[in-house]
């Protein structure tokens, strides 16, 4: 399968060079309405269900998330935030977290494993499970905090934009669920033009800072929001305003190429491979041990 | 300003499932790759049965994907289940109730045979269908007999059984209930409620 | 609902109060999205709590729980006071114009005849003056005193905004801007829909809530029209059709009542049921009422129901008072029941006070559940420590507990909230030995035949006599009872005004109930139900989901009772003349000949305007009733009763303070709190991650809400001291709930008549049995009343205290 999947309509393929130039496809993107969205976790029920995850039954820490937060079975979560306005009345912001399937995925270009993480050419970024290393370079990549590391299997998940789904012609799983069509999936440039004609009733009702929420500083996104305060993303449970890829990606990239290419250079990468999931000098000995095996013994 | 100015009808297009052939190499798959795709779509080799959801009052049309085939005398178990996307009402969309709905048909704690608990006793005997209908029957029975009031106190005609009552439920087929009733009626019941309250 | 869930989009404004739709029904509150984005429509929403939905809206207001009828009475003052009214409508099509009785009065919260003893009311003096003719006085003009209009008029004039803000914590500037955006759709060509659940049933006067809107509706001329309608949007996915087919104490199906202990005899009992017309040319199609209970008859007892025995009627039981779950349960609590069938419903979780209803049924002889899942109320009697604090050797009960198929694993119908019975089928083999109800009740049945044939016992007759006809008496299919409950011919059915025309053969399956027959030639288990199965197939099994004129009606998708009518009272969408009142959405008009448009009529299709029928062909008025006569046991108009337990004083009328003819026993009148000791209004309410106590046990909504939680306001956990995230417990004078507190912005503190109340949220999911995490429940807290007329629990306002709980020392 796995070869399949990486001749399957590539535009980009983490720490692979010589690709073939790939056809040009019509770049789609979902689009998540913030205010048509009443945060049921429709979307969230939806894709547990289609992608076969579940998680252990949680408690309550006085929030309505639930999980807390992303995990690697949990690829979209509610965040809520209760927010007062300057004339005292209440809104209640929900936002559907996940994958924002970056044009210029920074987890992608951190990737140091051949093939773990592609990019399709109609925008969707997938992790390739069976490459993974699991040394979560891409988390650190992420302007946008997304994949998680299953401490089950040692590989990084996120939302796969329902490549399954979409690939035979379905919308992804979040989107067929939601209520109220808040979640939509289409072509980038017909998302862009209902998200228009949303921002329009927004502005009519008074909501003039309304708009569209498709970051530049990572190329724009194939997954963008309608904001009814497009000026304060930040309010949105922490929206970054400007995300932009780390500078640190960069230099990884250097170290890490001759290793994805040749596959030697291992003591170099670990020591980035430490520094990226723990920070510096906390890394548990066994943690050490559990990368090195990783490493050499890749899953077919 | 908006150029394509996107339709109602588009727009239950974009969020169903109902995407033709030429929006699949729209969006970036050819029908020949789609065939490989990167991951394998699960639902080819199953059995669609329609149906309806079972929660609220909104009455989601729901697709069940199966494998095994009832019309073929088939062993037949749920995959998936998701909104049926030419229902005028749903549209294809699912609450999070509904879109968890395989977990409620495969909850562990779906019950699997008759049971029974003595008086006092602190746990369930398994028993055969034969054995607990006769049981009940017989309970129903010596009640019926012993508590039925055929007068009331001024000898007015009554025919009334009080003494078992019937609650009957929220999500059972209007046939369920129709039988039901007929059965509870002609008993003569009249404590008989249903869950339109709570 | 008067309308359908894809109506709602045609509405210009929607109200949500007394519900909260986003959350409860979200594939439903779509349509207000749709109406939002499409028809420009704006949203008010009206909670104690800022709900999803509130989060949704253009216009949000607190409102404190149990206080609704002040609000709505606020609302009709508003509107008749500003002479905002659809006039035209309000004077043809209600009974605004009708003249009252002299007798009839109201004075400092009671109506006329009320019995203190008897805690009701002697409704005689609640009705319409009669002329000579027999017909009810009218007067055109709505001048005179004694009419409906100005008796409406007085009677809520004493809701001010002022008064409305002093007993509801709504903010006057609020409730104002409500009123205004109301109003708007007098116009019309606008329409108003307003879409409720439990949030106003469940209280000691919630029929009287909906009544409140309705009057609000009616005097907008908002009922019968698209994107109109009181839209009660039902719990279950099939109480409609459990209630359309009289699975409840006093009703036969189709809304048919059973005999009382005096109507000893059909023609008494049919004396007071076939309704004659109170005004000139009426249909009051309630003079049908012998076709349908007689075709009913003869679908109970087949062969054995004829002429002679007045169709087995001695056989069917007479009630002396109604035996709902109230008083069944207080009953139960009292000794006086031996036996219990708990079919799908898990009353432990469901009722009010749980400690009375756990007491109940430890005092039965034997329990029967029917369920698909592991009920808490099949194990009320084993131990879960706090969570159920039962000692089993204590409890003689015997118990069964069969196991039965879910949706997926049985063929049949459903009715939806907007009346739709929509087929379904099988898709998978049951679970261990789990069998379906219907084979359930069917060997039930038979057993207790073969017993009663075989030993005789108490009246075996209707027992065995009960009509049986299906292929397979021991496993009756879906398919054969909808063409049962639908309806046949026994004889042929012919034109009553051409009787050379057959419209039915012996046999065959009737179009519908225009062919019943009251002679005993027709059957039909329900006959609002009557062309849902017809020669032509299964009608519910229809899945054409075309939609001409984009209405959202899907006329050929299932089969909507009655008639395959989507929107009630559809009559009303147009004037005297015929003509629609709002083009742009027009439903049905007169063709010159005939009514006809994408709905079907809800009215004598052939009947011409100017013979002067009215649109409520159900009413012997021909018209709505603003003012209900005798027929709402507390009163023809709505009046503000404070609930069982509240923070405050009636403020209209300090000695009147709840509903004075509310369901009350005796036992649990002792048991209700008072402010000094428990200060806090709570309510308690559905999550949107579940549905009642099942979907704790599918895994993913488990994983969505895992564990029990109370939602209290900033104001009152910075009072208490609580972060969020702690421990706390609730106390009623019931009993305790202890949970993790949610500290929220969404619940406010009110100021109602000066003090300042706080509302505690109680979300009621939890249970002993399932994936989420073991909870207390709700209904260790709610008290144990219902409302006057249909005995709906008061799960919406009662008082309690919280506290904190000390953490736990490590």
């Amino acid at each position: 399968m796995s070869v399949l999947q990486h001749a399957l309509d590539l535009k980009q393929s983490s720490a692979t060079s010589g690709m073939a130039p790939a056809g040009e496809a019509v770049a789609v993107a979902k689009l998540i309405d913030i205010s048509r969205c009443i945060g049921c976790k429709a979307c969230q029920s939806a894709c547990l269900e289609w992608n076969e995850r579940r998680e252990e039954v949680g408690v309550n820490t006085g929030y309505y998330e639930n999980p807390h937060d992303l995990t690697e079975n949990t690829w979209t979560l509610m965040r809520y935030a209760e927010v007062e306005q300057d004339n005292g009345d209440l809104e209640w912001l929900i936002r559907k977290d996940g994958c924002m399937h970056c044009a210029d995925p920074g987890c992608l270009k951190a990737c140091p494993a051949p093939g773990a993480i592609v990019q399709y050419t109609n925008g969707l970024v997938d992790f390739i499970s069976e490459n993974c290393i699991g040394c979560g370079y891409c988390i650190k990549g992420c302007p946008f905090d997304i994949p998680r590391l299953s401490q089950a299997d040692q590989k990084v998940y996120k939302c796969t934009l329902c490549s399954d789904r979409v690939a035979v012609g379905q919308g992804p799983a979040c989107a067929k669920a939601c209520p109220t069509h808040a979640i939509m999936f289409g072509t980038k440039a017909e998302m862009t033009d209902w998200a228009g004609q949303r921002i329009e009733d927004l502005k009519e009702r008074g909501y003039q800072n309304a708009g569209l929420y498709d970051p530049p500083g990572v190329g724009g996104t194939h997954v963008m929001y309608v904001l009814k305060h497009a000026d304060q993303p930040e309010i949105y449970s922490n929206l970054p305003k400007d995300p932009q890829i780390s500078p640190l990606v960069d230099l990884w990239k250097g170290v890490t190429k001759p290793f994805a290419l040749a596959g030697i250079g291992l003591m170099a990468l670990l020591g980035i491979v430490h520094y990226v999931r723990t920070g510096p000098n906390e890394v548990a000995p066994e943690d050490e041990e559990q990368a090195r095996r990783t490493l050499e013994n890749p899953k077919s | 300003m908006n150029m394509m100015n996107v339709t109602r009808r588009q727009l239950f297009r974009y969020s169903g499932t109902a995407l033709g052939a030429s929006t699949i190499t729209a969006l970036g798959f050819s029908p020949a790759a789609a065939v490989t795709a990167a991951r394998p779509f699960k639902l080819e080799r199953t059995t669609e049965t329609r149906n309806t959801c079972p929660y609220c009052s909104v009455a989601c049309g729901v697709i069940m994907y199966g494998k095994g085939d009832l019309a073929k005398q088939e062993q037949a178990t749920i995959v998936h289940i998701e909104g049926d996307a030419d229902h005028p009402v749903n549209r294809g969309t699912l609450c999070p109730k509904g879109a968890g709905l395989l977990d409620f048909v495969h909850a562990k704690t779906r019950l699997q045979q008759p049971e029974y608990r003595a008086p006092g006793s602190d746990r369930w005997e398994q028993l055969s269908w034969d054995d607990a209908i006769d049981k009940i029957a017989r309970l129903m029975k010596a009640d019926r007999d012993q508590n039925f009031i055929e007068r009331n106190q001024d000898g007015q005609l009554v025919n009334r059984w009080t003494s078992t009552g019937f609650l009957a439920a929220s999500a059972t087929t209007n046939e369920t209930a129709f039988l039901t009733y007929k059965v509870v009626r002609s008993l003569g019941m009249v404590v008989f409620d249903n869950q339109a309250r709570v | 609902m008067t309308n359908t869930w894809a109506d709602i989009k045609n509405a210009d404004l929607v109200v949500i109060m007394g519900g909260n739709a986003a959350e409860a029904h979200p594939c439903g509150f779509k349509w207000v999205t749709e109406a939002k984005h499409y028809n420009k429509a704006k949203l008010i929403v009206v909670d104690p709590r800022f709900t999803r939905s509130a989060a949704m809206s253009d216009l949000y207001m607190p409102i404190r729980p149990g206080s609704d009828i002040a609000f709505l009475g606020g609302v009709i003052n508003y509107l008749v006071s500003n002479d905002k009214i659809h006039k035209d409508y309000v004077l043809n099509y209600t009974n605004a114009a009708y003249i009252v009785k002299a007798e009839y009065g109201f004075e400092d919260g009671l109506f006329t005849g009320y019995n203190a003893e008897k805690r009701d009311y002697d409704r005689k003096s609640w009705d319409y003056e009669l002329g000579e003719d027999g017909f009810v006085k009218v007067d055109p003009s709505l001048q005179d005193p004694r009419c409906v209009y100005q008796l409406m008029k007085a009677h809520y004039a004493r809701y001010t905004p002022e008064m409305v803000s002093r007993i509801t914590g709504t903010p006057v500037d609020k409730f104002t801007k409500a009123c205004e955006w109301i109003a708007e759709t007098a116009a019309p060509d606008k329409a108003m829909t307003s879409m409720y659940a439990l949030g106003w049933t469940q209280h000691s006067k919630g029929s009287q809530n909906i009544r409140g809107m309705a009057i609000v509706q009616l005097l907008l001329g908002n009922i019968g029209v698209a994107g109109g309608g009181m839209n009660a949007l039902r719990g279950h996915s099939n109480i409609q059709g459990l209630t359309d087919l009289g699975l409840m104490s006093n009703l036969i199906p189709g809304y048919l009542t059973l005999p009382l202990d005096k109507e000893q005899d059909y023609p008494t009992y049919m004396s007071t049921r076939q309704f004659k017309p109170l005004r000139p040319g009426q249909t009051s199609y309630w003079q049908n009422y012998p076709k349908f209970f007689v075709s009913f008859l003869k679908s109970m007892y087949g062969t054995a129901a004829t002429k002679d025995n007045a169709f087995g009627y001695d056989w069917l039981p007479k009630l002396d008072v109604t035996y709902d779950v109230l008083r069944a349960f207080e009953l139960m609590h009292q000794g006086k029941i031996n036996g219990y069938f708990c079919q799908g419903f898990n009353p432990l979780l469901s009722f009010p006070n749980r400690g009375k209803i756990q007491a109940a049924l430890a005092s039965l002889k034997y329990l029967v559940v029917m369920d698909p899942l592991a009920t808490e109320t099949a194990s009320f009697w084993e131990n879960h420590g706090v969570h159920n604090d039962v000692d089993p050797g204590q409890v003689q009960t015997e118990v069964f507990r069969l196991p039965t198929t879910c949706f997926a694993e049985e063929a049949g119908s459903l009715t939806n909230s907007g009346r739709w019975l929509q087929w379904h089928w099988a898709g998978a083999t049951p679970p261990g030995e789990a069998k379906t109800d219907v084979w359930i009740m069917t060997q039930l049945y038979r057993k207790l035949r073969e017993l009663y044939a075989a030993e005789g016992g108490k009246l075996p007759e209707p027992i065995l006599n009960l009509s049986w006809p299906y292929s397979t008496p021991d496993d009756p299919t879906t398919d054969e009872i909808a063409q049962e409950i639908n309806g046949k011919a026994l004889a042929d059915v012919r034109d009553l005004k051409d009787p050379a025309k057959i419209l039915a053969r012996a046999g065959q399956q009737l179009d519908g109930f225009a062919q019943l027959r009251d002679d005993g030639s027709t059957t039909s288990g329900c006959w609002i139900y009557s062309g849902c199965y017809t020669k032509k197939g299964n009608q519910m099994a229809r899945r054409d989901n075309a939609d001409p004129s984009d209405s959202g009606l899907a006329p050929n998708w299932a089969w909507s009772w009655p008639a395959n009518r989507r929107v009630l009272y559809n009559r009303a969408s147009c004037d005297l003349e015929g003509k629609p009142y709002n083009p742009k959405h027009a439903l049905i008009e007169w063709n010159g000949e005939k009514w006809a448009g994408v709905d079907i009529p809800d009215f004598v299709a052939t009947s011409a305007p100017e013979a002067g029928a009215g649109p409520f062909i159900m009413n012997a008025e021909g018209t709505a009733r603003l003012f209900t006569r005798g027929m709402m046991k507390d009163g023809p108009f709505p009046e503000h009763y404070e609930p069982f337990e509240a923070p405050v004083e009636n403020v209209l009328h300090p000695k009147v303070g709840p509903n004075p003819v509310a369901r009350v026993f005796k036992g649990d009148l002792e048991v209700f709190g008072k402010p000094d000791e428990f200060p806090y209004v709570a309510t308690t309410y559905r999550l949107t991650e579940h549905f009642h106590f099942w979907t704790k046990h599918a895994l993913i909504n488990a994983i969505l809400q895992p564990e029990e939680f109370v939602e209290i306001g900033e104001a009152l956990a910075a009072e208490k001291g609580v972060k969020t995230g702690d421990r706390i417990q609730v106390h009623s004078n019931r009993g305790t709930v202890e949970a993790v507190a949610v500290v929220t912005k969404r619940i406010r503190p009110l100021t109602v008549d000066g003090k300042t109340i706080h509302t505690v949220g109680i979300p009621i999911h939890w249970g002993f049995k399932g994936e989420a995490r073991k909870g207390y429940g709700a209904n260790r807290l709610t008290p144990y009343v219902g409302d006057a007329n249909i005995e709906t629990p008061e799960f919406k306002a009662f008082l309690v205290d919280v506290t904190k709980v000390a953490a736990a020392v490590s």
